[in-house]
């Protein structure tokens, strides 16, 4: 290395000085920076730049903070060069008065700002709340981790199903022959209206009948009395808000109660009720499993005889400490096989579905496939944090367009002497104040929403004022919006040099748009996307609701049969009904026409391939149910009481005739057991279960002793409140003993649309939202570049440009902009939803329109909130925006 | 007060800094030393010696004489106290108490 002569002296490396003047020892960083300075040239001169550039590299190492002790000196002799302590209390002070004056300057700005960022920031909250809540489900029961449903999965006819009815012996069978694996082995009846009775109070509650060990598994919260109240075979534990129906303020414990007006039962406990996101949130009585068993001879007789085929229960179980759910159903699986070997064909097999995975994974696609709620919790998920997204990308949008602007500022302060640091708080604290802002008044709008939001989401879902993780997550996020919000004025304006600014040849790069133009483009593809996917999600729900189905809802209504006086005096009750006049018919039947919940094999007819697994849906009806709920015949006739042989008569629908390959169904004979049925009408499909599915195929036969439910068709020319007083009256004289409950079937038809409606209304919520917000954005946007081009437009004007001229300049950018989002977001849309269309067997085609629709939409809200600025930047007077300066 | 201690490279810094007078700063102290003493000083090590000196009251600073060499920055000049002074001489004095021990024959045969 040759010496460096004076021309070509390079200088210090730049990087090392950086780090000399950065974290040299304090107060003493500018001194030391000249003497290396000098040192280095010294150096030069004498062994050589290499040499040079390598001592001052060792020196600098030595000499930077961690190395050198930097308090060293005392300053008393140099006050000028104190350092400035950033954090002032009257800086800090200053800093918000600042702050607060620019909000309050740009009104318009802080309001969209503001108000977007608080949306954005609500719809995070709510749905933050609803996946905590759907996460959190069951986790009020202490035994979560060991609690487990006894299931069974199996194949048939290619497609896996699962269920978990178990017949009555699996509780005896887990209890005997695996009870090491298990603390508690639970039957259950299922939890079913039950009436219940004290004195002259009488009500309908949900209740279940549950062995005796149950309240220890569920870890009951007694009130009074104990847990073990219940191994007493008369027994009821009720829940706090049963027992406060049924006995007020009396103390309940010893009372004498009914349950279905037959059953007497002693008040032995009290309980919590178990909280709403709960699955026996319904369960408000316990009554034991061994008087359900004595009381009912069906089930006395499956449990005695230990019949194997009689799916009716539910059993529930607690595993044993050191054992896990997998271990056991491995040891269990075979268990329906060793006891009934020829549905061996079925390959079934018992396991244990963790309590965790009841409510999120509540069903299984056809292959088998773990579906449920788990897919709305990752799809709500996503649209939270698309919709925040959007807001975030508002807020910095918005306030680094507005930095631009306050480059002058920027200029100044650092004239008159403010640091760099400064200036970073400065802005820092600016956005941190906004965000501060907008975090209350997210949480001010989350509490006036949430009523609305937990009626439309079916939730019990409040604010969790008491959560650390909430206050955690919430003050967390602001923090990190704030931040990322403010980083680009506090790093990139801090940084101008003052002269350049002050003199105007300071210029924002060709490019400084282009980061904004690609938020732009991202928040418009996801409000396109939600937009397509509401239309898609309703086109679907409306497509389901316009399916014919195949009998008439109006006027109809379903009233349990729950006593055995009901059940006794058919004709009597059907003749009462008919004479008040408020009623056109009556009949009785197994299952109401809205619930499909028989499904039986053992079904033979002629011509039928022996080796064809057959399974139908199957209805016990009387005689007057085709009228009553006005069946449409596509052959043969209704079941009439004029043909005696009807007795064994039967109703196919077209499913049924179709699946069993009949010709001329109407006079064969199919036999189901040993029992023949005579074909006399094929009707209309009628839907029983999700109108979203394929309908089953199903037989409807006479048995008026198997009844469930009395259906009664309304006379349609008298009022139904009036109607329903006459029918009360006689249902008080036929069954005293419980109260007039009925249901009308077109409500509870609307019910089978609940989820999707549910999912609708939300996703249409959000859409519009997510729009709104981005609408904020870009009018906050078009506003910005009005301005910024505000002297452009005036030369242009001047030079004869009109004012549809400047409105499509100005529009142009953002039509452009929307057009390249609506691209992107128009496969993905597709692929998202025809995915969750293939879900249902019953779907709506996506058809081009509504991929126009909105697109169009998209098109015409962007223009609308642009033009509302590029039209006032057009009108302005070219004189006014060039007069200044 | 513990009495005042000089140590080789203390005694050689100060020395250094009366021999330049007014012109006596961290980098004129290392390239003198360098220069003239043939012996090789980083400059961390000066710097570090000059601080302590002034902590110990044997040298004292103020600034000035910003040249354009060195950026325009101002430089830290350190004279010599009083106390240095006699630290100065004191040690000039035992060395030479020490030098004049040894018998004259023996130095005439070192060839001093």
């Amino acid at each position: 290395m040759g010496r460096v002569d004076n021309k070509n002296y390079p200088g210090p490396p730049r990087w090392a000085a950086w780090l000399l003047s950065r974290l040299g020892p304090e107060g003493l960083e500018d001194e030391l920076q000249g003497d290396m300075q000098e040192m280095h040239a010294f150096w030069c001169r004498t062994a050589g730049l290499r040499k040079a550039n390598w001592r001052y590299l060792l020196a600098v190492m030595r000499l930077i903070r961690p190395f050198s002790r930097s308090k060293a000196r005392k300053l008393k002799s140099q006050p000028e060069y104190r350092t400035t302590f950033i954090f002032q209390p009257a800086m800090l002070r200053n800093y918000f008065k600042i702050a607060w004056r620019n909000l309050a300057k740009n009104k318009v700005y802080s309001v969209i700002n503001i108000g977007g960022l608080a949306a954005g920031m609500a719809v995070a909250i709510l749905i933050g709340l609803w996946i905590y809540d759907e996460l959190s489900f069951d986790r009020y029961f202490q035994n979560y981790n060991r609690i487990a449903k006894v299931m069974q999965r199996g194949t048939f006819n290619g497609e896996v199903f699962h269920g978990e009815y178990n017949p009555a012996p699996m509780g005896t069978e887990l209890r005997t022959v695996y009870g090491d694996d298990f603390e508690h082995v639970i039957m259950s009846s299922w939890t079913k209206d039950h009436i219940l009775a004290h004195g002259d109070k009488k009500f309908t509650k949900t209740g279940n009948y549950l062995s005796a060990d149950a309240p220890d598994m569920l870890a009951l919260k007694m009130r009074s009395g104990t847990r073990a109240g219940l191994k007493d075979p008369s027994s009821i534990l009720l829940s706090e808000s049963a027992a406060q129906a049924l006995f007020g303020e009396t103390d309940p414990l010893g009372k004498i109660m009914k349950i279905d007006n037959r059953l007497n039962v002693t008040v032995t406990g009290v309980y919590e009720d178990f909280p709403y996101n709960t699955e026996f949130r319904d369960m408000k009585f316990i009554a034991p499993w061994d008087l359900y068993v004595s009381s009912e001879q069906w089930v006395k007789r499956a449990q005695d005889n230990a019949e194997w085929g009689n799916f009716s229960w539910q059993v529930l179980a607690q595993i044993a400490p050191n054992t896990d759910f997998d271990a056991i159903s491995a040891k269990i699986k075979d268990i329906r096989l060793k006891h009934n070997p020829e549905v061996a064909f079925l390959k079934p097999q018992v396991y244990l579905l963790p309590m965790s995975k009841w409510h999120l994974y509540s069903g299984w696609d056809k292959a088998g496939n773990l579906e449920g709620r788990f897919q709305y919790v990752w799809l709500f998920g996503i649209i939270g944090t698309f919709v925040l997204l959007l807001a975030c990308i508002n807020f910095m949008n918005l306030s680094t367009a507005r930095s631009e602007k306050r480059a002058k500022e920027v200029g100044i302060r650092k004239a008159v002497g403010s640091l760099r640091n400064q200036l970073i708080s400065q802005f820092f604290s600016e956005s941190l104040l906004v965000v501060a802002f907008a975090f209350l008044l997210a949480i001010l709008m989350v509490l006036l929403i949430l009523p609305l939001f937990n009626d439309v989401a079916d939730k019990q879902i409040s604010i969790l004022w008491s959560n650390p993780f909430f206050w955690l997550c919430g003050i967390g996020f602001s923090l990190l919006t704030g931040l990322i919000a403010g980083s680009y004025p506090a790093l990139y304006l801090s940084s101008f040099q003052a002269v350049k600014v002050l003199k105007g040849t300071f210029r924002v790069g060709r490019f400084a748009s282009v980061p904004r133009q690609m938020l732009v483009v991202v928040q418009f593809t996801v409000s396109v996307t939600l937009i397509i996917g509401t239309i898609i999600v309703f086109r679907q729900i409306q497509y389901a609701k316009n399916r014919p189905v195949g009998y008439d809802r109006n006027g109809l209504i379903t009233v349990a049969i729950n006593t055995p006086e009901l059940q006794a005096h058919y004709n009597a009750l059907r003749d009462a009904l008919i004479q008040t006049g408020a009623v056109t018919d009556m009949s009785t039947s197994s299952a109401p026409a809205t619930d499909l919940n028989s499904q039986n094999s053992g079904f033979s007819w002629e011509g039928k391939d022996p080796n064809f697994k057959e399974n139908f849906g199957t209805i016990a009806v009387s005689h007057d149910f085709g009228k009553t709920v006005g069946w449409q015949f596509v052959a043969g006739r209704d079941l009439s009481r004029q043909f005696a042989g009807d007795s064994s008569g039967m109703v196919l629908n077209e499913t049924a005739v179709r699946y069993m390959g009949l010709k001329d169904p109407v006079g064969k004979t199919v036999k189901w057991g040993d029992k023949a049925f005579q074909v006399v009408g094929v009707i209309k499909d009628m839907i029983m279960e999700s109108p979203f599915k394929t309908v089953t195929q199903t037989v409807y036969h006479l048995n008026y002793g198997w009844a469930n439910v009395i259906n009664i068709k309304l006379n349609p020319a008298h009022n139904n409140s009036e109607s329903l007083a006459a029918i009360e009256g006689v249902f008080r004289k036929f069954n005293p003993g419980s109260p007039f409950d009925y249901r009308f079937t077109d409500q509870q038809y609307a019910l089978k649309f609940a989820a999707e409606e549910r999912i609708g209304k939300l996703a249409s919520g959000f859409a519009i939202l997510a729009i709104l917000i981005s609408c904020l954005g870009l009018f906050g946007l078009a506003s910005f570049v009005a301005e910024q081009r505000t002297k452009e437009i005036g030369v242009r004007k001047v030079l004869g440009a009109s004012v549809a001229n400047v409105w499509a300049l100005l529009s142009r950018d953002f039509v452009v902009l929307v057009t390249i989002a609506f691209g992107i977001a128009t496969p993905i849309a597709w692929s998202v939803l025809s995915n969750w269309l293939q879900k249902y067997e019953y779907h709506t085609e996506i058809s081009w329109w509504i991929f126009a629709v909105s697109g169009g939409g998209a098109l015409l809200v962007t223009l609308l909130t642009v033009s509302f600025q590029s039209v006032r930047a057009a009108l302005v007077n070219p004189v006014k925006s060039l007069r200044s300066e | 007060m513990k009495r005042a201690f000089l140590g080789e490279l203390e005694e050689l810094v100060l020395l250094t800094v009366a021999a330049l007078q007014e012109q006596a700063y961290c980098a004129s102290v290392t390239q003198t030393i360098e220069q003239q003493m043939a012996r090789s000083i980083s400059f961390p090590t000066v710097h570090v010696t000059l601080q302590r000196l002034e902590e110990k009251g044997f040298a004292i600073s103020r600034m000035g004489g910003a040249t354009a060499e060195r950026g325009g920055r101002q430089k830290r000049l350190f004279t010599v106290t009083a106390a240095g002074q006699r630290a100065l001489i004191e040690c000039r004095a035992m060395r030479s108490q020490l030098w004049e021990q040894i018998p004259t024959q023996v130095l005439e045969l070192w060839g001093a």
